[in-house]
């Protein structure tokens, strides 16, 4: 993976940079110690580290707005940074780079019952959001499992997800308003506490843009009531396909649970190893299916669930009778990555989506591939809709074991997409699957995604070197070549 | 002013038609059904680009819950093919303009959303992908083909509510999700909108699922054609609760006297009521240029409007639609009442207002939006919404943001000109 040469003008100009962020920004809030930046070299994926050329962490909006200015007018780059969690790369430094920290930004700003939603500073975290909320029965639905430590500015740039969004959406379905600011200063207000733009969907644009399109500095989000109760069913399978039968004749039943996950043998096995949670170790598909709602909702699709569930030849079936039972049958799920960590000394997890009917042919030609490199592989799956998590276990004190489990990682995407599916559900793109972008995406089609992204930041200054693998400039990317006389289309029907 | 129109078959032709256009330098106007041609303002292009001839499903696999289709697909089919799954569109595409729900492309680029908005979200959180041709006629894509994917730009929801000023759509995959087995809806009667208004947060702050919360002041239930509306002799207030049998049944039992509601309607009553929301078929004559698309449903003896103005609900008015933070509804619309004649229906809990107001009231709508929000002319004759300000004036460094945004598609303007904004 190569980042864009580092600019050798712009570091000989770090001490006047330093001067010009210190003038907007006083005392601590600009660092530049070598030991004080290590805590930014890099974000949740360990594998690539790069000291910024300087830190800085505002606190007020007009202090993002002066430093984006400051930054545009020097040339210099920007990359904005929540709690650093992302484990695409997307808050990477650059050499040549400002890191801006937003972690300052943690109030939150006002609950708004009647309108039912919350305004907040985009370094509040995630929980953070459900826990002010939660005397009141409230909560934040979109759930990420870092959801302790990650923000929500990092939510938005991410569109992150969480084990209950194929009912409750992603991020992007449940934001409301947003305020941010653009690379040459200017601050905009996105939304609010109503629905839908009066113009043009442009935070529909911003969330998920990874931090290439503004800098995000405060957050509306919806906030449910919650809901008055949850039952889990944990459902093992001899095969795979038969667990993936099992989800696809759940959704064709017309039931959207409020979560379904599925995990592998070896994940299965890790993660009881580690947790207990009581999970049958003689199946290779483990399901998870938790329904929520009212009780008499959530009795009557427990029994109709076991019942597909047995259909589809299911040969375990435990329903959770307490809440202590429910959370221990999640316990195993949402410590599976550090399970897989114990076993393993090193771990990459992968984040493809596929069309959920082609799960037994990705999982076979996975096997396939890990056998071929000679890397285990586990699976958890986030069932319901189709994205797979899969982790790849290496060790990266063996020469050349961390760039095969890349190259496995990569082939895994490839065939995310070759059986229809995409490339991210939703860590991003970030330097990660940056190159592979050319796997999903034509040049046109990437061609127009720069262009938009030149709408927002001309210079190209904001984030550089993530999501797209080719830099452009806009000038030529707006070049628009028309041939006068050329295009002429006799075979289109006139009236 | 449209002279000729072009109607392509293939997606091929469709990028033929807009290098035709643009090395002619001649904008095209978009048209799926012109079934939203009332919607927006007024384009002021010789060509039409009629992309009707754009039919048919690619793909449709009700296990994956997507659909894709070519974009000038009609909904009537869609929807016939959806419901013979068991499945359908949960925003709720409305049918404000035509019998027959127009085509798939015109619906997600007018980005419209029924009742069940509040809920389930709007068209732009049910486009998953998109395939199409920008105004430098260039083919592209945007998005996936499955129902969870960060990998680049949302380009779909961008386009949904572009209202074809950025891309002539060629193929659209949506997200479709189970119907609902059951509907019923607890009926609040003689609020007035403040109360109403209170009665809906409380529905909607509770753990019960509510997908559709709407006020329909006196003058408005009287014209229904839900006896149960029409018959109750004063406002009525509707709570929709929808899903599995004994769901639904639950959840009546237990909303029904936290709300105090007056009566509960059953399946068939409320999917009727539910579509004149949806439509807010009592207003289909205001503001219709000429004959009526669709003619408003079948109503009781329209009774004395209990105090409401009818001002724009007589022949001249105008329609316009205003989404606003809910709770702040019934102050937005007694702002308007200070100096507007109106009449109005509340949905999604007070967030969107349905307005029936006399010619030329844009300013005085919009002045009354103190605590943002934004109003959309979305039915008038042809001659207002060429003079008037038909989508909310957008404040200057978004404008030119948008602009930005157009020209990055679009940059000759080749595209709906004029469509949205002035020069945009
Ligand atoms: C153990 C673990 C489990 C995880 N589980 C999930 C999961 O279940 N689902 C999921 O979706 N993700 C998951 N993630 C990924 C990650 O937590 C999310 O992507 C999260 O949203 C990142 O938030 P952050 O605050 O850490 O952002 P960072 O990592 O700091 O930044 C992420 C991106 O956001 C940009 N950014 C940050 N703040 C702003 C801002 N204010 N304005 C503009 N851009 C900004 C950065 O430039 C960068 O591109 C997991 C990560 C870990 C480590």
């Amino acid at each position: 993976m190569k980042m864009p040469v580092p600019d050798g003008g712009i570091i000989a100009r770090r001490r006047e940079i330093v001067e010009a962020l210190r003038a907007i920004v006083p005392g601590e809030g600009v660092i530049v110690d070598e030991n004080e930046l290590r805590a930014y070299e890099c974000d949740g994926l360990t594998a690539y580290r790069q000291l910024p050329m300087v830190a800085v962490l505002p606190s007020t909006v007009e202090q993002v707005s002066r430093i984006l200015k400051t930054c545009k007018a020097m040339g210099v780059k920007v990359v904005p940074r929540g709690a650093g969690t992302s484990l695409s790369g997307g808050a990477l430094p650059l050499a040549d780079g400002v890191l801006l920290g937003m972690g300052k930004f943690k109030r939150i700003i006002e609950i708004d019952y009647a309108n039912r939603c919350a305004v907040v500073q985009p370094g509040v975290t995630n929980l953070g959001i459900s826990n002010a909320v939660a005397h009141e029965g409230f909560y934040y639905a979109p759930d990420p499992s870092s959801q302790i430590a990650c923000t929500i500015g990092g939510n938005i740039a991410e569109n992150s997800g969480g084990v209950h969004c194929l009912k409750y959406g992603l991020t992007t379905n449940n934001v409301l308003g947003l305020e941010m600011v653009l690379m040459d200063g200017t601050v905009l207000r996105l939304g609010g506490r109503h629905l839908d733009a009066g113009g043009y969907d442009l935070m529909g644009i911003v969330t998920g843009s990874e931090g290439l399109l503004g800098v995000v500095t405060e957050v509306t989000v919806r906030i449910l009531k919650k809901p008055a109760t949850a039952r889990a069913v944990l459902l093992g399978f001899p095969t795979s396909e038969q667990g993936g039968d099992c989800v696809a004749a759940i959704i064709a039943a017309g039931i959207i649970p409020g979560g379904m996950e599925m995990m592998d043998r070896p994940a299965i096995h890790a993660a009881e190893a580690f947790v207990h949670a009581g999970y049958p170790l003689d199946v290779e598909a483990l399901l998870i299916v938790e329904l929520d709602g009212p009780a008499a909702e959530v009795d009557h699709l427990i029994e109709r669930v076991e019942g597909i569930a047995r259909d589809k030849g299911a040969c375990y079936a435990r329903v959770s009778t307490s809440e202590e039972e429910r959370l221990a049958f999640w316990a195993g799920r949402k410590a599976a990555f550090p399970a897989v960590g114990r076993i393993s000394p090193d771990y990459y997890c992968m984040d493809g989506t596929i069309p959920r009917k082609a799960l037994p042919l990705v999982l076979q030609r996975m096997q396939e591939m890990s056998e071929r490199c000679g890397l285990r592989v586990a699976n958890v799956f986030h069932a319901g809709d189709g994205n797979l998590h899969p982790l790849i276990l290496y060790d990266a004190n063996k020469p050349g074991e961390l760039e095969a489990a890349e190259a496995f990682g990569n082939d895994i995407l490839r065939l995310c997409v070759e059986v229809g599916g995409v490339l991210t559900g939703e860590h991003g793109v970030g330097v990660e699957k940056r190159d592979l972008m050319t796997d999903q995406f034509d040049e046109a089609d990437l061609q127009q995604q720069q262009r938009l992204k030149c709408a927002f930041d001309p210079d190209g200054l904001l984030n550089p070197g993530k999501v797209f693998p080719t830099l452009h400039r806009c000038a030529e990317l707006g070049r628009l070549h028309v041939h006068q006389g050329e295009l002429r289309f006799p075979d289109i029907p006139r009236f | 002013m449209t002279t000729t129109t072009l109607k392509p078959e293939t997606a091929g032709q469709v990028t033929d038609a807009v290098r035709w256009a643009l090395s002619a330098g001649e904008p095209l106007e978009l048209v799926g059904a012109g079934s939203r041609r009332g919607l927006g303002r007024p384009v002021q292009a010789a060509h039409a680009l009629d992309l009707s001839g754009l039919t048919g499903v690619v793909a449709y696999e009700p296990e994956e819950l997507v659909l894709t289709a070519l974009a000038g697909t009609p909904m009537a089919e869609i929807r016939a093919l959806l419901a013979g799954r068991g499945q359908h569109l949960a925003f709720e595409p409305p049918d404000i303009e035509t019998g027959t729900g127009g085509t798939l492309g015109g619906l997600v680029a007018s980005g419209l959303a029924g009742p069940r908005r509040i809920s389930a979200g709007s068209a732009r959180d049910h486009t998953l992908g998109i395939a199409g041709v920008s105004g430098r006629g260039e083919a592209y894509k945007g998005g996936g083909k499955v129902v969870k994917n960060v990998t680049g730009y949302d380009l779909p929801k961008l386009m949904a509510g572009s209202f074809g000023t950025l891309t002539a759509l060629t193929e659209i995959t949506v997200k479709v999700l189970p119907a609902p087995e059951d509907t019923a809806t607890l009926l609040l009667f003689g609020l007035d909108d403040p109360t109403a208004i209170d009665a809906l947060g409380e529905a909607l702050r509770s753990p019960y699922e509510v997908s559709g919360a709407a006020h329909l002041p006196a003058g408005i239930a009287a014209r229904s054609g839900v006896p149960a509306l029409a018959r109750a002799g004063g406002a009525v207030t509707l709570v929709r609760l929808e899903g599995f049998g004994p769901s639904v049944a639950a959840r009546v039992a237990m909303l029904r006297p936290e709300l105090r509601a007056d009566a509960v309607i059953g399946r068939e009553e409320s999917l009727a009521a539910w579509r004149e929301v949806r439509d807010a078929a009592w207003f289909a004559g205001v503001g219709a240029d000429g004959p009526l698309p669709n003619p408003p449903p079948p109503s009781s003896p329209s009774t004395a409007s209990a105090g409401e103005g009818r001002g724009g609900g007589s022949g001249d008015g105008h329609l316009w639609k205003l989404s606003v933070p809910p709770a702040a509804g019934p102050a937005t619309v007694a702002i308007i009442r200070r100096t507007l004649d109106v009449e109005v229906v509340y949905d999604w809990g007070g967030g969107l207002v349905w307005l029936a107001a006399p010619p030329d009231s844009g300013p005085a709508i919009r002045a009354a939006l103190t605590v943002g929000g934004h109003a959309t002319l979305v039915r008038a004759p042809e001659a207002a919404r060429a003079a008037a300000e038909v989508f909310q004036p957008l404040p200057g460094p978004l404008m030119a943001l948008s602009r930005r945004v157009k020209d990055s598609f679009d940059p000759n303007g080749i595209l709906n000109p004029g469509r949205m904004y002035a020069g945009l």
